[in-house]
């Protein structure tokens, strides 16, 4: 079995990534596995992890209250489950649910949060990588804001 | 270059401002607002239906006017000819009352098409948005007919919403070969959806491009095209293997009625489909 | 050696006219007609506009009294030949519907043969750009080109230079270099009024040689080359052409453009007067008993709202966009499409604007703080 920096290193995310830094969020990775159907997180729950996706997709749910739920994301191999942990309160803005068996690895925000108050240059080296996955998230949400496919 | 177009006047045979009579074999829904036609040409001016994947033809409806028209059918099939439209305006509401049988007028076909000769035996990457599949079909369909002259074959798609996917079983179909990748995903959805969510580049995460074998062919909303050309050029796939086709008003589709301008391109005679270098200039500017 | 000159008086060009009509053609001139020189049919010399003249600045155009007889002493009006050659509205096709579904009928379109008699410098120039864009390589417009191979065309040299000129700008004119059957310059000086015929074609020999005229002297030929040397020391406008598609092409996004949409109303005055502006839009039209229907084209322009419609939008909205298409096209993409500007320099887009928007200063207020 792959032990778990080899994981790491070879997840699109943490694409060459500093080898020292690698060890320090080593540290902080647990392996999960989650069934079918399962819900990984709940909104207004303290988000303590976030996850890198191995197999398997989520997707992320939002309840519009009165406007029904609303399924405004999917995230599959390769992709990022999850930045509440950086982002203080610390809380879930969605909930995520399983659509298939979902091979993923943990990691912990709180145990992150630390090393990278430590390391500030960790820290920015995370920031920099998490902003890239903020901004393309916005800019989805703004493609599916413009209803592009729908007529004017 | 001279002999082409002498060659392209010379097919045109008729006046081209004139409509051909073209009769409905077929009218079938692909969607709540999209429908495809299977038309034939009405025998006494019977005329091969012959056409470049990626090349539109001008519909008519009686008395209500024309319309410019993605071929949607296989290129190698000259009996007859689909449409696949999408309801919005009069003309296309005007032909979605069509039935079997009943006549439409038809002039064709014109415009570039998808640059399927030189991309062979290089890796292609469909990237279709809403309508934009139908015009990309008979690309697909010609790419798995001779399916051995080109490498690794994607195809992404994206759509409004689960109901709104075009040729969802052809779809399927195409997953179920096991020479071709098909990713599909939808903009919103509720619960019963199990695939992707996510605009159209999300999907291109799934798949590795080779930025140096890939040829990608994108068609879509304007704007959709705009970001998937920006993320294929992140994978550092050059502008020169990007094709899009654009879409501009169209009246005449032979460069007489201005409507269609595109910068210093006629979009119905030197486009529908253009190579991304030939755009790259331009693709930004607000408003051209 | 220069070509041999004739020389003929007014009653000379009114045998030209009478040959024309006796070959068939209809003759078109200037007539003054509702306060402006317009081209009309005319059957004879006194139907032209003698003694009367135009003064033109931006937002203005006026017929003035001459103090002389002249018969071309106008510059240009609100017409060009673009409304013979390619007319407003144009049927192109009609359709009955029947048991077979319908059946369409081509339009014959005009079968007249024109003969163009005041054709300036500026307006031949629109007239061989406009055949580059209905003959564009790929397809021909049957319409344009049938009344176009058979036009008699007579030039005449424009000897002043209106208020809003700039064709030496645009290296069209003032003197008529080409594409005529006849050309005409007037003098008009001590020694009397006569014409400079020049024949620039077999079809023009053919009809010069029905005519009484002398050959002209070599005075007489300097007195016409002097007073068109007066047209062009006397251009009322002008424009810096160097570069000019690049310049327009890297100022997409220039300030200027907002500032000249806050006063253009996109009334398309400008699309309409100009000698090369070509768009064109389709109408269909049924009649009441919905089984006949018939296909009109009709000019339109660039700066309507509904030009750059699509089923799924617009492309043009803003007035701003509208303003830079149109030039952009006439100065700068026109050179792409069809190997030349799309502007001759007549200046009718600015003595037609009602709020006097002059290319000529708009371009001057790009480039002043162009991007390179």
């Amino acid at each position: 079995m792959e032990d778990l920096s080899g994981i790491l290193k070879n997840h699109p995310f943490l694409k060459d990534l500093d080898e020292n830094y690698l060890q320090q969020i080593t540290s902080c990775a647990s392996n999960v596995v989650f069934k079918e159907n399962d819900i990984i997180f709940k909104e207004g729950d303290e988000a303590k992890s976030f996850y890198l996706i191995r197999s398997g997709k989520v997707a992320l749910e939002l309840n519009g209250r009165e406007k029904g739920n609303v399924r405004i994301l999917t995230i599959g191999s390769g992709q990022i489950l999850g930045w509440s942990w950086i982002v203080s309160p610390y809380k879930w803005h969605f909930e995520a649910h399983a659509l298939e068996d979902v091979n993923a690895i943990a990691l912990d925000g709180k145990c992150l949060r630390e090393k990278c108050e430590e390391d500030p240059k960790m820290g920015y080296e995370m920031i920099k990588r998490f902003t890239q996955i903020l901004e393309q998230r916005l800019r989805s949400t703004r493609m599916q804001l413009l209803d592009v496919y729908g007529k004017s | 270059m001279e002999k082409i177009l002498e060659k392209r006047i010379d097919t045109m045979q008729l006046d081209p401002m004139i409509p051909l009579r073209a009769k409905v074999k077929k009218i079938f829904w692909e969607t709540e607002d999209v429908f495809t036609f299977e038309l034939v040409y009405d025998e006494e001016n019977r005329r091969d239906f012959s056409f470049k994947p990626g090349q539109f033809n001008m519909l008519y409806s009686f008395g209500v006017g024309e319309s410019a028209i993605s071929i949607s059918s296989d290129s190698d099939k000259h009996g007859s000819v689909l449409h696949t439209i999408h309801k919005v305006g009069y003309v296309t509401s005007a032909l979605s009352k069509l039935k079997k049988g009943d006549i439409v007028g038809l002039r064709g076909p014109f415009g570039s098409s998808w640059p399927l000769d030189i991309t062979k035996g290089r890796d292609v990457c469909i990237i279709a948005g809403g309508l934009g599949l139908p015009p990309l079909r008979p690309a697909i369909y010609h790419i798995f007919k001779h399916r051995k002259q080109y490498g690794k074959v994607t195809i992404l798609y994206g759509a409004r919403s689960p109901r709104d996917i075009m040729f969802p079983v052809e779809l399927e179909a195409w997953k179920k070969k096991h020479d071709v990748q098909v990713e599909v995903t939808v903009d919103r959805a509720d619960s019963t959806w199990r695939g992707h969510i996510g605009v159209v580049t999300t999907l291109l995460s799934y798949t590795e491009l080779d930025p140096e074998k890939t040829t990608a062919m994108i068609c879509g909303p304007e704007i959709m095209m705009k970001y998937t050309v920006d993320e294929l050029m992140k994978n550092n796939i050059s502008d020169k293997n990007i094709y899009v086709s654009l879409e501009r008003n169209m009246k005449c589709a032979l460069g007489f009625c201005g409507h269609c301008q595109y910068g210093p391109s006629f979009v119905c005679k030197d486009g529908p489909v253009f190579s991304f270098s030939n755009v790259t200039d331009i693709f930004e500017i607000r408003e051209l | 050696m220069a070509n041999e000159m004739k020389k003929i008086d007014k009653n000379g060009l009114g045998s030209i006219i009478s040959a024309l009509l006796e070959k068939g053609y209809k003759v078109i001139g200037p007539v003054l007609n509702g306060g402006a020189i317009i081209y009309d049919e005319i059957t004879g010399v006194n139907d032209l506009p003698e003694g009367w003249g135009d003064k033109q600045e931006a937002a203005t155009y006026r017929v003035v009294k001459r103090s002389d007889k002249a018969l071309f002493g106008y510059v240009v009006g609100p017409h060009s030949w673009k409304k013979f050659l390619y007319p407003q509205k144009t049927k192109l096709w009609e359709a009955e519907k029947n048991n077979k579904g319908f059946d369409i009928k081509p339009s014959n379109g005009t079968a007249v043969k024109y003969a163009f008699l005041g054709v300036r410098s500026c307006e031949l120039n629109a007239i061989q750009i406009q055949d580059r864009v209905f003959n564009n390589g790929m397809f021909a417009d049957t319409f344009y080109n049938k009344i176009r191979k058979e036009i008699f065309t007579i030039a005449v040299n424009c000897t002043q230079a209106g208020g809003t000129c700039f064709c030496v700008s645009m290296d069209t004119g003032p003197k008529a270099k080409g594409g005529y059957d006849l050309a005409l310059t007037e003098v008009i000086n001590e020694s009397g009024h006569y014409f400079i015929l020049d024949e620039g074609s077999e079809k023009g020999r053919e009809i010069s040689s029905k005519v009484l005229s002398s050959e002209a002297s070599q005075d007489e030929i300097s007195a016409a080359d002097k007073a068109v040397k007066n047209a062009e020391d006397n251009m009322g406008r002008k424009m810096n052409t160097d570069g000019i598609k690049e310049m327009l092409y890297n100022n997409h996004d220039h300030p200027a453009w907002a500032l000249i949409a806050a006063r253009c109303l996109s009334c398309a005055n400008c699309t309409m007067v100009c000698p090369t502006c070509f768009c064109a839009n389709v109408d269909d039209t049924t009649d009441l008993t919905g089984s006949h229907t018939e296909r009109w084209r009709r000019w339109d322009s660039c700066f309507a709202l509904d030009y750059s419609k699509v089923a799924g939008g617009n492309f043009r909205t803003s007035i701003k966009a509208r303003y830079r298409q149109w030039m952009t096209h006439k100065l700068a993409s026109w050179i792409d499409q069809f190997g030349s500007s799309g502007c001759v320099g007549c200046g009718r887009c600015i003595s037609w604007c009602p709020v006097g928007i002059d290319i000529t200063k708009e371009v001057e207020l790009i480039r002043e703080t162009a991007k390179a």
